[in-house]
């Protein structure tokens, strides 16, 4: 990495927490009604990477998943697939078995959680998991270089798993919880956008605090301005805590008013979830027939 | 891929009962006024609400005469720890009663839903908690022991915000011991009038709030009239001018809270995406009926272009329309006149030269509305970087250095308020130092706290309002 994109990234602008965060409360204040509801509920579903990241995940949870992502509602095929199913790279194949090429398959790598493994071990990890059948790798960032100012680390290293990649999407995961400053979020997102990222991912989900309205606000500012500087559009997942469809559609108005409606579409903004598509399901059962019916009338996986 | 379209989500007008018209409100009754009844309307739509009695100079003289009456013989002499209970009364009935009271804001102002219900009433609310809490302990006060209150306050309020700018001066003459004559302005009564319910609803002794309402003539007859002790008025430098003049050579203690012609200053190294909502607060909230708005935007020259760009693409996502719709940003202007006086100043930004920007939003039929509005290439010479346009316009001029900045800044006849937008911490204070306005913002505008003072600087006005140094306007030292 050379020292001109350092220093260029020393020239971003400074975030100022309070404005932030004050800009993201008022976003999320929007009053979102009727039919406005219907559709975004139907597009944050359509935006969801299902996932499961355990470590007793067996073949049969990671194909029971991959069905719920082709008919999340069983019984009203008008609802849109999931966007991706989410898994250890090692059970990608499972997925790709059921889901065919009719929905992503996502595989986190290099290393996940942590990260902490030679470059050799995360580049071998990565590319399995493209040979198991993933076409979008969620990979984390090196934090701990980052954290101690050897951005240049962390740069190369993405652009070598890129490379590992292949064809497959790559989304970088910042885990902005351990970033702690919103200065440090928005360095990192420059800093792995420039290095090739598709995608740039809030968390891991593993460590609190995950997605935030701010956090994925911010980033969805770097990805606009990043647009700007270099004519490249960038993709956002924010993964990790949305669990209610009130959530997702306030997202969806910083998505909106924020990126521009240019990201309002799968390609350009993801859900990392578990939970969320099922609070999505019964929202949208409740528009179309007026009644809530319960947990009992969607799916357990 | 459609695009994303907010329903429309409009709150419920339903919580306010208007009554068809509504007199003063005096030693604790309604009563009629002597003078020409006149029509209240709601801005965006031109819809008549309601109709207001004008008082004359009897009905202002029984006004005073009562407010005396309960000064001298209930208010003044009551216990500070007993005033303060009436005034937690008030602040708690006002929270309680939030929902009606910004929908009849909004009805009367055209301010959007958001605003009046998220800033004007619970500030509202909090003015009184603020100054129930002082009631009792004047003696902190830093006037010595024992402060005395001044007597009977006539108090003259705009219309840019009815509510608050009610509890910015009710509140502090209460919690001191003085009785209030309070008149509205005339496009927005409403709430004065709704607040008088609040005074019953809290029991507050007959005599102690009174409101008139009407327009220029009924102020003058209020603030001169003879057994008024302290006048507190907030609006034009005009009529302020007009008001010390009257009050010149009398025992009569004054507060004028006047117009004002912000500097919101923007540095380079600013935190950029922050900025540019600082600039839309400063300047767009409340459409710019803002006394202290930040309507000269000062940015340095080096980040100039990018900062307009972000703003321009900022005010195109500016929704503007019905405003008791939860989801706008900018409602309507609050009365014809205002509007006009707007266009005006607008066209001589054009005259003079200056380039025209307005946000691309398609304005109502009915109404009074003005899109947002920047005008680039302005220099200090011109009329729209010099006058108070009070509406959603902003004028932008550039400077090379935080001198310049300063110099430009502090040239004007105005000195209420100011802005710095800088990451360095050093230069905010350096900056703050120099600029002569009444409130600095850093890194933020428009914040307002029942606990600072706010308060301005040469033709913005004299005396504070807010925290200790307002209570202090209300009170007079023991001898």
């Amino acid at each position: 990495m050379s020292k001109t994109l350092i220093a260029g990234l020393d020239r971003l602008p400074g975030v100022d927490k309070v404005g932030l965060e004050a800009r993201a409360a008022q976003l999320a204040s929007r009053s979102i009604k009727t039919t406005s509801k219907q559709w975004a509920i139907d597009l944050a579903i359509s935006m969801v990477d299902l996932t499961t990241l355990e470590g007793a995940d067996s073949p049969g949870k990671v194909r029971a998943l991959a069905a719920k992502a082709l008919r999340p509602d069983p019984t009203d095929p008008s609802c849109p697939r999931a966007a991706a199913v989410c898994v250890y790279g090692d059970m990608a194949g499972y997925v790709r078995e059921v889901v065919g090429d009719q929905v992503h398959v996502a595989a986190v790598a290099t290393a996940f959680p942590s990260g902490r493994a030679s470059l050799e071990v995360k580049l071998a990890d990565t590319a399995a998991a493209v040979e198991n059948g993933a076409d979008e790798i969620d990979m984390v960032i090196d934090r701990g270089a980052f954290l101690s100012g050897d951005l240049a680390t962390v740069h190369d290293q993405i652009v070598a798993v890129k490379e590992a990649c292949g064809s497959a999407h790559l989304k970088v995961i910042l885990e902005t919880g351990e970033l702690q400053t919103y200065d440090n979020v928005r360095r990192a997102s420059w800093l792995a956008m420039d290095a090739g990222a598709d995608f740039i991912k809030t968390s891991t989900g593993k460590i609190q605090p995950a997605a935030t309205l701010p956090v994925t606000l911010l980033m969805l500012e770097a990805v606009r301005d990043y647009r700007i500087a270099t004519g490249r559009q960038v993709g956002v997942k924010p993964a990790g805590g949305i669990r209610t469809t009130k959530d997702a559609i306030k997202y969806l108005v910083v998505v909106n008013e924020i990126a521009g409606e240019d990201w309002l579409d799968p390609d350009w903004f993801r859900f990392g979830a578990s939970s969320l598509l099922n609070d999505l399901l019964m929202q949208r059962q409740k528009m179309l027939t007026g009644r809530y019916s319960g947990p009992d009338y969607v799916t357990l996986d | 891929m459609p695009k994303f379209e907010y329903a429309p989500a409009p709150e419920s007008r339903s919580i306010v009962d208007l009554a068809a018209s509504y007199g003063l409100f005096i030693d604790g009754e309604f009563t009629d006024g002597g003078g020409t009844s006149f029509k209240t309307v709601n801005p965006a739509t031109e819809e008549v609400l309601a109709e207001v009695a004008e008082a004359d100079e009897a009905d202002v003289d029984r006004a005073v005469r009562a407010a005396r009456t309960a000064y001298e013989k209930v208010w003044g002499p009551m216990p500070g720890r007993e005033r303060a209970k009436y005034l937690f009364r008030i602040a708690r009935i006002l929270a309680e009663r939030s929902r009606e009271f910004a929908v009849l804001e909004t009805l009367d102002n055209g301010k959007p839903i958001r605003e009046s219900r998220d800033v004007d009433v619970p500030l509202v609310s909090q003015w009184f908690f603020y100054h129930a809490g002082w009631a009792d302990k004047l003696d902190h006060a830093g006037l010595g022991p024992n402060p005395r209150p001044l007597g009977v306050a006539a108090q003259v309020i705009p219309w840019n915000f009815p509510l608050l700018m009610l509890a910015w001066k009710v509140a502090p003459a209460l919690a001191a011991g003085n009785t209030v004559v309070l008149k509205p302005a005339e496009t927005t009564p409403l709430t004065a009038l709704l607040f008088a319910d609040v005074c019953r609803q809290a029991e507050l002794p007959a005599g102690v709030v009174n409101i008139v309402t009407g327009a220029g003539e009924t102020g003058r007859l209020l603030v001169s009239h003879p057994d008024v002790n302290k006048v507190a008025f907030t609006g034009s430098t005009p009529v302020g001018r007009e008001i010390a003049r009257t009050v010149a050579g009398t025992d009569k203690h004054l507060t004028l809270e006047l117009g004002g012609k912000a500097a919101n200053i923007v540095f380079e190294d600013a935190p950029m995406d922050q900025a540019i909502e600082g600039i839309v607060r400063g300047i767009f909230f409340n459409q710019g009926h803002v006394c202290c708005a930040g309507s000269r935007l000062l940015v340095q020259e080096s980040v100039a272009e990018e900062v307009l760009e972000r703003l321009k693409a900022r005010m195109a996502t500016l929704r503007l329309g019905d405003p008791l719709d939860k989801n706008t940003d900018v409602g309507a202007i609050n009365s014809a006149e205002q509007l006009g006086r707007i266009r005006d100043l607008a066209a001589a930004g054009d005259e003079e030269g200056a380039t025209r920007w307005s946000a691309p939003c398609e304005l109502p039929d009915r109404g009074f509305w003005y899109a947002p509005t920047i005008f680039t290439g302005v220099t200090q010479a011109h009329r729209i970087a010099r006058e108070e346009i009070f509406g959603p316009v902003l004028s932008v001029l550039t400077f090379r250095t935080p001198a310049e900045a300063v110099e430009k800044a502090n040239n004007t006849p105005f000195g209420l308020s100011a802005g710095v937008w800088t990451e360095k911490g050093s230069r905010i204070l350096a900056i703050a130092d120099q600029l002569r306005a009444g409130v600095v913002w850093a890194n933020t505008f428009n914040q307002f706290d029942p606990a600072s003072p706010f308060g301005g600087y040469k033709e913005s006005g004299y005396g504070r309002e807010g925290g200790r140094h307002g209570l202090a306007s209300y009170l007079e030292g023991s001898k």
